[in-house]
């Protein structure tokens, strides 16, 4: 009677309901258990400056992947990323180059353009136009999300070889480059731009109210309807988010390369929702976040990295790839039954 | 009249799910050329038998004859086999297939892989020409009305030499004149030696079609009867006639709740209507619609399947569209467009089916709690965690929510705690009405009792409570007064001395508006 009193009056505990991450945790499991089967095999793996490497080559695919968790946490996609950056990469270029004569002119040192400012303001700007057309397309046009982007992955592609004449913008001075090859202390610029909006989003996605609403839209859209949320918004905001980060993308490869290329990006977003699902985020939304989403692409970066200073071909590594994927995905299910 | 005579005959039948016996003990039988009438409540255990006959499901203990054979239905093919066909409420048909290749799916005749299509059409026809169904073999059944999707589904049956067929609901749908071409049609197969069991909440058309009527409540018979010996009233008798016992009874509260009810009217809705559903775009779903609401009343919505009760809570709390009238709130008229309106207005809608439409499953207890209310907790735009964390916590207290964090998914809850979070998650917003739909649907008897005695509290706290329950027991133990729906329209306001079972159930299968409540008697049936 006491005891049962006692247990009644005893405060709801705040435990944490581990089901809910099993998914993030255990890529990050398949990630440790991948870095120490390399790290005996090969030292050269663990040396800071291979540790780095793997994370720079991951940058751009983070980014992206970051944005795509919001879409996917909707129970979106967006297959239109690479293209974007591919646009974006080249409107960036040709606003630090200047307007006319652009794809002949120029060489490293003779910029004449808008300045980097307005050059990454004009990617980011036109990677958020780029969302916003796709989001309205979904939520007022109520065409799915799958069809909607994979128009843009044809019509953004289509409009940077416009743009371009089919050339790439190349060679540009130091200041541009800095962003994509420079390196603060031992860590490479793209990196710490990378981890910046990783920790933002995933504040965002964790302690903000915005952050709530969006896994309950993926959720359950109709009990988040009936809760008061406004669907639509939520769910136009996220494809903004995945141009913003397209934009920024583009920018950044354009500098990394030191080329913005026509065909930069073909096949990133394959890449990029692998990276998300592998982390745990799921494609029936409402579940997952930016933590495994991390790891996801760490381990991407990882296994191609590892795999390479291994001399296996890179033909056998995205065999590699594509069976993490399914095994990933397939793990997920087995723990979701038992529960 | 013996199972050897009869065409079917089934007798003991029980059938069990976890925690509910479906069926108990349940005897039917049909001869050849006869239609018999099936009636109960929702969750009578209709739905059950069918699935049953059909082939969905299999009995438990029972015997079925067929024929004067006994034998066991094992699946939905072998069903079909024996010459049982059904036609469901919701119709099964390739919308994008014409009129032959629905009713032969499966059966083409030719040779394999290839369909002789004018042996096809040949056949379609002769079997509408027989059923004189003015119809085209080879038109798009999307093309189609409902009631031609109707014929479409019959012809099928016959196709497969169809001697028992089911017909659930098969007049909801329809126009009048179309429901004399239906039973011209029943006529015509009746004649031709088909049996025809027939189910409706429609007791006139039941006693204008059938031969006999099977009654079914709470999973055991309830009657059989002749239709020539048979009134309305006797229909609803048996439909009815459960004891109120087993029910919360708020009488022992309501002289310290009459304190506190005032006549404020709260809420009133004037000539809501509604056109057009999913199969339908001219159904009529609401029918000018009026009624009010007092300051902590607890206003039941009575009405049987598709009498519109949810259609009218989602109309006045902005999830589906009107298509005309007004509503006021506190005696000013509102222009509701979405639930954000109506939240703002201090509306709470607890939704008919909680998993799908109340709650995110994949989601923590604390974050489904405060989802409508975490404008209040936040500042700029982060929330904080400390005061929703302690919150949720006297919520759970409040209302003793078994879970065993409140960082638990609330797949993981029990049916009674998922709905007293949905219920948390309206009442943190202080609403001045709170509309529930089904509230104690599918869950446990004490969760139950915990859940009335809460909107209880609600009540003489000044809330204002629209239920709406399938259980007329229920409604009549908790309400202050229910309003009785039929086919979109108001039938009835009865106050808690009007109201008794008989009487909501008549006025619940009542097809015609009737003004007055003082004579029941001058119903005319069809």
């Amino acid at each position: 009677m006491t005891s049962q009193a006692a247990a009644k009056a005893a405060p709801p505990a705040r435990k944490i309901d581990w089901s809910a991450y099993v998914s993030q945790l255990g890529a990050l499991g398949v990630l440790v258990v991948i870095c120490v089967i390399f790290a005996v095999i090969e030292p050269a793996f663990v040396s800071t400056r291979n540790l780095f490497n793997v994370l720079r080559q991951v940058s751009i695919y983070g980014l992206l992947a970051v944005g795509m968790t919001f879409v996917i946490l909707t129970r979106g996609i967006d297959l239109s990323v690479g293209s974007l950056l591919a646009l974006s990469g080249l409107v960036a270029a040709a606003v630090y180059k200047g307007g006319t004569g652009l794809l002949t002119a120029g060489t490293a040192g003779q910029a004449e353009g808008y300045g980097l400012w307005a050059a990454i303001g004009a990617a980011v700007g036109v990677g958020l136009l780029g969302g916003l057309l796709q989001g309205l397309a979904i939520t007022q046009l109520k065409v799915p999300p799958f069809i909607v982007t994979l128009g843009g992955l044809t019509a953004f592609r289509g409009a940077a070889l416009l743009f371009s004449g089919g050339q790439p913008i190349s060679t540009f001075t130091d200041e541009y480059k800095f962003w994509g090859q420079g390196m603060i202390g031992p860590v490479p610029v793209p990196v710490i731009i990378f981890l910046s909006f990783a920790a933002l989003a995933f504040i965002v996605l964790r302690y903000t109210r915005y952050g709530r609403h969006v896994y309950a839209v993926g959720g359950n859209p109709e009990a988040a309807r009936l809760s008061g949320l406004n669907v639509n918004a939520i769910t136009l905001s996220v494809y903004v988010i995945t141009g913003f980060f397209a934009g920024l993308s583009g920018f950044l490869l354009s500098s990394r390369l030191n080329s913005a290329e026509q065909v930069a990006g073909v096949g990133y977003e394959l890449t990029v929702i692998a990276g998300v699902v592998i982390g745990g985020t799921s494609l029936f939304g409402g579940e997952g976040g930016i933590f495994g989403t991390v790891i996801g692409i760490l381990l991407i970066g990882v296994l191609s990295n590892g795999l390479t200073l291994m001399n296996v071909s890179p033909y056998w590594q995205q065999i590699v790839v594509g069976l993490i994927i399914v095994f990933a995905v397939y793990l997920d299910q087995l723990v979701k039954r038992r529960q | 009249m013996d199972r050897h005579s009869a065409l079917l005959w089934m007798e003991n039948v029980s059938k069990s799910f976890p925690g509910v016996q479906a069926l108990d003990k349940v005897s039917l039988h049909i001869h050849a050329g006869e239609v018999l009438g099936l009636i109960g409540q929702n969750g009578a255990g209709k739905s059950t038998l069918m699935k049953i006959l059909s082939g969905v499901y299999t009995i438990d203990s029972g015997e079925i004859y067929y024929n004067g054979q006994p034998l066991r239905i094992h699946n939905p093919h072998h069903a079909q086999e024996l010459g049982i066909s059904i036609i469901y409420q919701e119709l099964n048909l390739m919308p994008n297939l014409s009129v032959m290749e629905n009713i032969f799916m499966g059966r083409e005749p030719g040779p394999p892989i290839f369909v002789n299509r004018s042996e096809l059409e040949r056949q379609t026809r002769a079997i509408l020409d027989r059923m004189h169904m003015n119809l085209r073999p080879t038109a798009l059944v999307r093309s189609l009305s409902v009631a031609e999707q109707q014929m479409v589904e019959i012809a099928k049956a016959i196709s497969r030499d169809v001697r028992v067929l089911i017909m659930d609901e098969p007049t909801s749908a329809l126009s009048e004149a179309e429901v004399e071409t239906l039973f011209e049609m029943i006529g015509e197969l009746k004649r031709s030696g088909v049996a025809i069991i027939f189910i409706s909440h429609r007791l006139e058309e039941v006693l204008h079609i059938c031969d006999r009527v099977t009654v079914l409540r709470d999973g055991k018979n309830a009657g059989d009867v002749w239709v020539k010996d048979a009134t309305r009233e006797d229909l609803i008798r048996m439909m009815v006639g459960r004891s109120l016992e087993q029910f919360f009874h708020r009488d022992q509260h309501l002289d310290d709740h009459a304190v506190h009810r005032s006549e404020d009217v709260v809420l009133e809705v004037r000539n809501l209507s509604r056109r057009g559903n999913a199969v339908n775009p001219a159904a009529v779903v609401l029918d000018n619609v009026s009624f009010t609401l007092r300051r902590g009343e607890i206003l039941g919505l009575a009405g049987l399947v598709g009498a519109g009760r949810t259609e009218l809570v989602r109309a006045i709390f902005g999830a589906d569209r009107r298509s005309g009238g007004q509503i006021f709130v506190e005696g000013r008229e509102v222009d509701i467009r979405s639930p954000v309106d109506a939240i703002r207005l201090g509306i709470g809608l607890v939704p008919e089916d909680r998993k799908a439409q109340g709650l995110i499953l994949s989601l923590a207890v604390r974050v489904n709690m405060t989802l409508t209310n975490l404008g209040a907790l936040t500042r700029a735009s982060f929330v904080r965690l400390d005061e929703e964390r302690r919150l949720v916590e006297e919520y759970i207290r409040r209302f003793d929510i078994r879970t065993p964090s409140m960082e638990q998914r609330v797949v993981n809850l029990s049916g009674g705690n998922q709905q007293k979070v949905v219920i948390a998650k309206w009442l943190m917003l202080n609403p001045k009405i709170l509309i529930m739909d089904e509230p104690t649907r599918g869950i446990d008897v004490g969760a139950k009792s915990e859940i009335y005695e809460l909107m209880h509290q609600l009540a003489v706290n000044g809330i204002s409570i629209i239920m709406i329950s399938s259980e007329f027991p229920e409604l009549l133990a908790m309400c202050d007064r229910i309003i009785c729906l039929a086919e979109g329209r108001v039938t009835a306001e009865l106050s808690r001395e009007e109201a008794d079972l008989e009487t909501l159930m008549h006025y619940c299968t009542l097809r015609e508006q009737v003004v007055s409540l003082n004579q029941p008697e001058g119903v005319k049936t069809l």
